[in-house]
């Protein structure tokens, strides 16, 4: 849309509006970012106290930390693993959403729940249901002959990086399945009609049709995911706070631990800026994708 | 293929989307069934093993019994007090700056979307060191004043964006013919858009209370005292002790997962828009 050049007012004018909004964000993000990078160079004692600059010895006793490989290993599977299935799975999800069917209101709400409840408590709960001894899922995997001696899926160091995956991609289907649907209505039914073409086409119209159709979906839903996913604190620290020791940390709950359990102040904030910087690249994805220059022009 | 065929087919096409997409909502309730079933369990069945999927006898008073038996109700009054003045202190901040964003062209208004854009993506939990050294130098870590500010701040991108498509979406003439009949630029905002903004200002409303509501890891970080701590803290901490007490713990958490899980519901359909700063629709 081409308006006429509107004249603007100066930003003092404005100022008073925006300055709830502005003190907000200036003092309790802002402010904690920059906080964050500062105690990033400074040497910090085990009581927090801080003694003075440390210049670059925090990242050098990071990038010296024996445990960091591993967890920066596993921190890439994390995001990859998460966000890849988590998008496969939700567009057949979406279109499920998206069918008409008796019971379908049940599906979306059914959806909704596990993106509206806490997700400590999603998480303990799945916690209680992997309990070797009292756990439902030892019962299940009985009942349907899978399994014959009980297991601990959780306390085993080989399959519990998994359920915390499978957990996280739990987690993370209802939103991207949500903003897959958004895209799907998006698209005019005619459209849709012409893509329904039976037999072996319908297959082809989907790919070739629809799915260009639902790219910008598909990668604004990937990119905010990531950030989620990438953050993702709860659903590790409640069910197995990283261990066994670090075998199932992420970066993220590595610096909690680094933190508040080694005390280790100084170079615990030298990986936050790592994970900081690691998302501020995945913001400038969704800046390029997202519109939000053109809702400046309206 | 004949009339009556093709009505078959359909009905069977249905039949099999119902159980499928049933299926499906059984797999993203279980978590919640399950809940529900230790909940409603006595404390002998909680540690039978074998365990059984349902409760011998349905204990509906340990949904009572939760207020006494943990401090889940000082862990709910401190939530709903953080989550009430979040939200408060959440709208005054972005309801102005909503509107003035969808109604005026000033310098600097890109910038100031550009920085509530980048913000929104930013989260508490990589910032956290920041947040505990700022909250320790003002003097407000085991406070609600502090969980509220930042709680409140890390809310407002998502309330500025939704709030000011509202505003957007109601005609500017309207405002214009109030202030043509008397009204001061700022007795339009009041009298006029503020009211024709309301689902708007609900929706946003909602939002951050939620947030609020479920919020962990600072509260986890702030609050170690607790008289201080939310649900998801206290409840989280139950499960370190050495006998859990699944029932009660349980019990809990669905009544702290209801009522959430309700509002969410109502504001479903601007979620997407809002949270994808209206990139999908």
């Amino acid at each position: 849309m081409v308006a006429a050049p509107v004249k603007k007012e100066p930003f003092y004018k404005a100022l008073p509006w925006l300055s709830g909004t502005l003190i907000l964000i200036i003092g309790f993000v802002l402010w904690p970012t920059l906080e964050l990078f500062l105690m990033s160079f400074r040497a910090v004692d085990i009581s927090g106290l801080i003694e003075g600059w440390a210049g670059l010895e925090n990242y050098r006793a990071l990038i010296a930390n024996i445990d960091l490989p591993p967890v920066l290993r596993r921190t890439v599977i994390w995001l990859v693993v998460v966000v890849g299935m988590t998008l496969a799975l939700s567009l057949p999800l979406a279109q499920l959403m998206n069918a008409k069917f008796k019971g379908q209101k049940v599906l979306r709400y059914s959806i909704i729940i596990p993106w509206a409840a806490s997700l400590v408590i999603t998480a303990t709960s799945f916690k209680w249901i992997l309990d070797p001894y009292y756990g439902m899922m030892n019962l299940i995997l009985k009942d349907l002959g899978i399994i014959n001696e009980d297991v601990d899926l959780l306390g085993n160091p080989s399959t519990s990086f998994i359920v915390l995956l499978v957990v996280a991609i739990f987690v993370s289907l209802p939103f991207t399945s949500y903003v897959l649907l958004a895209g799907l209505q998006s698209i005019p039914g005619e459209v849709l009609e012409a893509a329904k073409v039976d037999g072996a086409g319908a297959w082809k119209g989907y790919w070739t049709i629809i799915f260009p159709l639902l790219r910008p979906a598909f990668l604004v839903a990937a990119v905010i995911n990531a950030v989620y996913v990438f953050n993702s604190f709860p659903v590790i620290w409640v069910m197995t706070k990283g261990g066994p020791g670090y075998e199932t940390d992420t970066s993220t709950t590595f610096a909690y631990k680094v933190a508040f359990g080694d005390q280790d102040i100084g170079q615990s904030a030298s990986l936050a800026v790592g994970n900081f910087l690691v998302i501020f690249i995945f913001i400038m994805f969704f800046l390029k994708l997202s519109k939000w220059r053109e809702s400046d022009q309206t | 293929m004949s009339v009556p065929a093709l009505i078959v087919k359909r009905r069977i096409k249905g039949f099999i989307l119902s159980v499928v997409g049933l299926a499906t909502a059984v797999i993203f309730l279980f978590p919640y069934i399950t809940m529900l079933s230790t909940a409603l369990k006595p404390k002998s069945d909680i540690t039978d093993i074998p365990p059984t999927y349902l409760p011998k006898e349905y204990i509906w008073s340990n949904f009572i019994k939760v207020f006494s038996e943990i401090a889940f109700g000082t862990y709910m009054k401190n939530t709903i007090f953080i989550a009430l003045a979040t939200m408060i202190i959440g709208l005054i901040a972005s309801i102005p700056a909503g509107y003035y964003v969808a109604r005026h062209h000033f310098r600097g208004r890109t910038f100031f979307l550009l920085v509530v854009l980048i913000t929104q993506m930013f989260s508490p939990t990589t910032l956290l060191i920041g947040i505990f050294r700022e909250m320790s130098v003002l003097d407000l870590i085991n406070t609600y004043t502090g969980l509220i500010l930042v709680n409140a701040a890390f809310n407002l991108a998502f309330a500025v964006w939704i709030l000011s498509s509202f505003f957007r979406s109601i005609p500017k003439e309207i405002e214009e013919a109030a202030q043509i009949d008397g009204c001061t630029k700022f007795q339009a905002f009041r009298i006029v858009a503020l009211p024709l903004a309301l689902p708007g200002i609900v929706t946003t409303a909602i939002f951050i209370f939620i947030a609020a509501w479920n919020e962990f890891v600072v509260a986890y970080t702030l609050a170690s005292q607790p008289a201080k701590q939310p649900f998801s803290v206290g409840l989280s901490l139950l499960t370190g002790y050495y006998e859990v007490k699944w029932n009660y713990l349980f019990a809990g958490s669905l009544i702290a997962i209801i009522p959430v899980v309700l509002l969410f519901i109502f504001i479903e359909k601007y979620l997407v828009s809002g949270l994808t700063a209206g990139s999908v629709k």
